[in-house]
């Protein structure tokens, strides 16, 4: 664990009586791109805040490149670029003066200041007829990606994306995590986002952690979380025919006598087969001998959402049965 | 020299704060409102007293009458009051609208985890908010009593002598002061209060207790514990007298009359009562400015004090408060 940049060890955060973080233990290597996942009032932005020393731990430490949070923060937010939640810009500063005077905070000098400011808006794909417009008159899509300029222009090692994805569209989404996954990778920066989007941080994250009330329940990569989760209905295959079937069908039987198939659910023209293999091929032969005809099979594989749901299903039935 | 260079080129963030601070400030249609209000206030002060100027030069009587330029700020004939009483009620204001907002609209807007996000010290905010509207406003007033002088020399001819000189410029800095005061107190209550409105209500009514409401409550709380007037004794009433002049003296706007006219009005001696026998062979002539300057010592200290007290109430609740909007 030499590479590691961010280390939180036993992070706990109490607002009165209320935990908001609960003894936190994560480590998030150089060059990766982590997803904090989680429902509102989770404890990200807690746990974040903290990491850049803006509130202090109830017990734990946050070491982030190599400095604690905690006790130098000036020195950890010299390296971490961060993007709240609620983005706000001063309204009656255009969108230049705003990002210059954040660069000169940083301690640029005045003479290179603008220059680069300029320079990151490009990348960050404002164009040059926004440079001067006053941000009042921004877009939520343009605002954020003037937040990533923003958190660019201090050159970071790490940055911190708090909900980036809140109430832009679809497509503004994918460009700018498209946008925050290619800088990623060309720069070697490190990226935490927090989000309660799951799909979205599906497409960008190399592990996530999925934080529920104050808890990191699980963290890994994608394929690794899928897997311990669902070993045992790990497969599920849905068949279409043309007609519908009628219930009781008469070849329920036969199908549940195929090697590997655990059960099977018939709703109209479709059928769920749940297996503990992966036996389409032999499903969709299995259809075609008795004369269906088959218009549409789905093998499903377990996203996020389904690993999302049931930790939180599993959750709340914990936390029902106390 | 060479340090000088690279410090121009690479900016403080302090420095970088102040400055943003002073270009939102000159740029917003408060500060425009403001400077034509005081502005207004000044010309209209500056004619009054230009028009009577003579006969306040000319009268003998006076033993202020030779300063000429003194005479311009305080010379009145009573259809406006003169500019330092104007100012008395004009500071209030131009502070707390300065500072009402100052970090809880930061706050609402979502710039001030922004801005904490970045290498800064989190005091730094603050002290640039403070200094930037106490610079802005020194060089008002500084603009002001330039104006004044010039004007005045252009129209009389008369040379200024260097003891108005100091008594005009520690009368500007007791006005920074003064409105630096109500800055702090109204930047204490945008980090108590998270609404603008909330914090700018609450210090317009401190504003108003003080002008209006405290002379009615001390005069009502000592009527009723001092005895019949006709039982006392002249030293009684001597005491009693600085009894209330003392506890009037915890509103700032008494400490800033109290000063400005000591420092306006080289004659005055003091500023509580005075027994015939102190009176006695006194020469009624204008004193020197170091000693008005002893005079309105306690003044000053009480109204820089204030200011600190406010100010270090705003670092202790701001140090420890929660940035998320």
């Amino acid at each position: 664990m030499d590479n590691a940049i961010i280390e939180l060890r036993g992070l706990t955060k109490c607002y009165g009586s209320l935990k908001a973080v609960d003894d936190l233990t994560l480590t998030i290597n150089k060059g990766e791109i982590f997803g904090l996942l989680g429902p509102n009032g989770a404890g990200k932005t807690t746990t974040i805040l903290m990491m850049l020393g803006l509130s202090e731990p109830t017990a734990g430490t946050a070491r982030v490149c190599g400095y604690n949070a905690t006790n130098t923060p000036i020195a950890v937010k010299r390296k971490v670029g961060y993007m709240p939640d609620s983005l706000g810009f001063y309204d009656n500063m255009t969108a230049l003066e705003n990002l210059v005077y954040i660069g000169e905070l940083n301690g640029i000098p005045r003479s290179e200041v603008r220059e680069r400011a300029v320079e990151m808006m490009d990348m960050v794909g404002l164009r040059n007829e926004d440079l001067h417009k006053k941000t009042s008159a921004y877009s939520r899509g343009m605002k954020q990606r003037l937040g990533l300029a923003d958190v660019l222009i201090k050159q970071p090692d790490v940055i911190i994306l708090d909900e980036p994805t809140l109430g832009i569209d679809p497509s503004g989404v994918r460009d700018f995590l498209g946008l925050i996954r290619q800088l990623s990778r060309q720069k070697g920066i490190t990226v935490l986002l927090s989000s309660h989007h799951l799909h979205q941080v599906q497409q960008v994250c190399d592990r996530v952690g999925i934080f529920v009330k104050g808890k990191l329940l699980v963290e890994g990569s994608l394929d690794t979380l899928s897997k311990n989760l669902f070993t045992e209905r790990y497969y599920e295959v849905q068949v279409t025919v043309r007609q519908a079937i009628t219930t009781p069908w008469k070849h329920e039987p036969d199908l549940l006598q195929l090697p590997a198939v655990q059960k099977l659910a018939v709703d109209g023209p479709t059928i769920d087969i749940t297996c503990t293999r992966d036996t389409t091929p032999d499903i969709v032969r299995f259809f075609v001998e008795r004369g269906y005809d088959v218009t549409g099979v789905h093998r499903k594989e377990y996203g996020l959402d389904e690993i999302y749901q049931t930790y939180f299903e599993n959750n709340l039935t914990e936390a029902a049965t106390p | 020299m060479k340090n000088l260079v690279t410090s121009l080129n690479n900016p403080s963030p302090f420095g970088a704060m102040v400055r943003k601070e002073i270009a939102g400030h000159i740029r917003s249609w408060r500060f425009i409102v403001l400077l034509m209000l005081l502005l207004l206030t000044f010309w209209g002060s500056m004619y009054i007293s230009l028009s009577n100027i003579r006969t306040a030069v000319s009268n003998a009587q006076d033993p202020d009458a030779l300063f000429l330029y003194l005479k311009l700020l305080t010379t009145t004939d009573g259809t406006l009051p003169p500019f330092h009483v104007l100012l008395n009620f004009l500071g209030p204001l131009l502070g707390i609208s300065l500072g009402f907002d100052a970090i809880n609209s930061e706050q609402q807007g979502g710039t001030l985890t922004r801005v904490m996000a970045q290498p800064v010290y989190r005091d730094n905010l603050l002290l640039s908010k403070f200094v930037s509207a106490l610079l802005m406003l020194s060089v008002l007033f500084l603009a002001l009593a330039m104006l004044m002088t010039g004007g005045g020399m252009m129209l009389t001819g008369v040379r200024i002598e260097p003891e108005e000189v100091l008594r005009i410029l520690s009368f500007i800095v007791l006005c920074v002061v003064y409105i630096g005061f109500w800055l702090g107190l109204s930047i204490l209550l945008s980090i108590r209060f998270r609404q603008a409105a909330t914090s700018a209500l609450t210090a317009i009514g401190i504003w108003l207790f003080f002008t209006v409401f405290y002379q009615i409550v001390i005069s009502l709380a000592v009527k009723a514990f001092i005895p019949r007037s006709h039982a006392l004794t002249e030293s009684d009433v001597l005491h009693y007298n600085e009894i209330i002049l003392n506890l009037l003296r915890l509103a700032p706007s008494q400490l800033y009359t109290d000063a400005t006219t000591t420092l306006l009005m080289p004659s005055i001696r003091s500023l509580g009562p005075v027994t015939m026998e102190q009176m006695a062979g006194a020469i009624p002539t204008p004193l020197p400015f170091g000693q008005s300057l002893l005079i309105v010592w306690p003044q000053v200290s009480g109204l820089i004090a204030a200011t600190m007290v406010c100010f270090a109430l705003s670092y202790y609740l701001f140090m420890r408060r929660e940035i998320r909007s």
